[in-house]
């Protein structure tokens, strides 16, 4: 079964179209890295994934449910860690994520877990602002995990990240999660290591879709070009 | 045996408006960002008015404009930043990726609104009563405060809406004050008209029940439109 289905699907901003009839398949389980330039669409292409964004044109499905028409259907079953940590500066790491998991109706022990797992929990009671930018993506990787989401949408997930805490987090949202992820990277050599199928975007539109085993240098090259 | 703490069950709009009002009011706690420039605000309001109008009883009509334009006016400085640190923070992305009823934000910014208004006129109804008031409020007490928990119902209510409203526009900072002032005008009208008894000896602080039950139908209708509105004014 496939977790995401695009068929044509195009986002447009005013005048600029960020996404232009973007087709693609991900089967359940499986990890599709999303590549490009800068300003390729790659945040927009996870944005309409997320039911953040409603697509202009084409036909989308996420875990079996027509979007937009069916947003509500997805919504507490994806998790999205983007740019921004989603998280309130003057409040602790623990106070916001008390607020998600009650956004999500999820147990709040849950907290305390996650705060565990990614190392965190001496320094869970300290307003973000007072944390690194590393200390609070690991934060945002909690507050993605908090309801156990079938569906990973990951922009840069190891942004800000040391190699120590990137292999803290591994377990949680990397290829051992067994979760279906969606991995927007501007590393191409470590999302081809991530990935069961690469989607390359420039100017909004699909460039290459292929295997990692299918690609080779060149075409990585042209697609930065 | 123990429940599986990743067990999600569909959240309970009381308990996501509790938790959205502690998150806003622990936000202002430690930042003190909004309450206290109303404070500032309305006190210098009426301290300018005591000096400017050169006396120290205002006629009962003139008392009741002057209270409720400078709460009126109080409210306008947090109604632009009711939603400010959702957007700069990410909070609202937050909230529409959960399951959540959408109306909860909407409450949960309406009572934040109304716990402001109320942190505020602690201060500055004794502050006016003192400055601007002769006798003081006294026995008309009790009807005052039914009068300004219905005003800052209507205040909280469409705050929340419109503050909803500019937040997603560059201009927001016009546009909260241009939509809210003609949508609070006839919340202005019963108000000021019920608090004007309050502040009369001859009327004897009988209250105009007509304004209050207008007030009232007012705040009711408008609740009902914000409420219906505000999904449209989330989703993209």
């Amino acid at each position: 079964m496939s977790a995401i289905s695009l068929r044509g699907v195009t986002r447009r901003y005013g005048e600029r179209t960020a996404l232009a009839a973007v087709t693609l398949e991900l089967p359940t389980g499986q990890t599709l890295a999303v590549l490009g330039p800068n300003g390729a669409g790659k945040s927009t292409l996870l944005r309409v994934l997320a039911t953040l964004l409603r697509p202009h044109a084409g036909e989308l499905a996420v875990l079996g449910h027509s979007l937009p028409q069916e947003n509500w259907a997805v919504r507490g079953k994806i998790g999205l860690l983007g740019h921004e940590p989603m998280l309130y500066r003057e409040l602790t790491a623990r106070e916001n994520l008390r607020l998600h998991a009650k956004l999500h109706g999820v147990a709040l022990e849950r907290i305390g877990e996650l705060l565990a797992l990614v190392a965190l929990d001496r320094r869970a009671d300290e307003p973000l602002r007072t944390l690194s930018r590393g200390l609070v993506q690991r934060v945002a990787v909690c507050r993605t995990l908090l309801h156990d989401p079938e569906l990973l949408l990951l922009d840069e997930p190891r942004a800000n990240l040391d190699p120590a805490a990137c292999e803290i987090i591994e377990p949680l949202i990397g290829r051992a999660s067994r979760k279906t992820r969606v991995i927007v990277s501007h590393d191409p050599a470590g999302a081809l290591l991530e990935a069961d199928l690469v989607l390359g975007l420039r100017r909004g539109r699909a460039a290459l879709l292929a295997t990692p085993t299918e690609l080779d240098c060149q075409q990585l090259a042209e697609l930065y070009r | 045996m123990s429940a599986d703490p990743t067990e999600q069950r569909a959240p309970r709009t009381a308990s996501v408006v509790g938790a959205l009002l502690r998150a806003q009011l622990r936000l202002e706690l430690r930042t003190f960002e909004s309450v206290p420039a109303m404070w500032l605000f309305s006190v210098t309001a009426f301290v300018l008015f005591h000096f400017g109008l050169n006396v120290t009883q205002l006629s009962a009509n003139l008392a009741s404009g002057v209270l409720w334009v400078t709460l009126l006016l109080a409210a306008m400085l947090v109604i632009n930043r009711l939603y400010l640190a959702d957007a700069e923070q990410g909070g609202f992305d937050g909230f529409l990726l959960s399951p959540a009823d959408r109306g909860a934000l909407l409450l949960a910014k309406v009572l934040t609104l109304l716990c402001y208004l109320a942190a505020v006129e602690l201060v500055a109804v004794p502050a006016f009563a003192l400055l601007l008031l002769q006798p003081p409020l006294g026995q008309t007490l009790p009807a005052l405060l039914g009068v300004l928990a219905l005003g800052d119902l209507g205040i909280a209510v469409i705050g929340a809406l419109v503050g909803a409203l500019a937040i997603r526009t560059q201009a927001r900072d016009l546009l909260g004050p241009m939509l809210s002032l003609p949508l609070l005008v006839p919340v202005m009208l019963c108000v000021a008209g019920a608090t004007a008894p309050l502040f009369d000896p001859l009327r004897a602080g009988a209250i105009p029940l007509r304004l209050l039950v207008a007030l009232a139908l007012y705040d009711a209708v408008f609740g009902l439109i914000a409420f219906a509105l505000f999904d449209f004014l989330l989703e993209d």
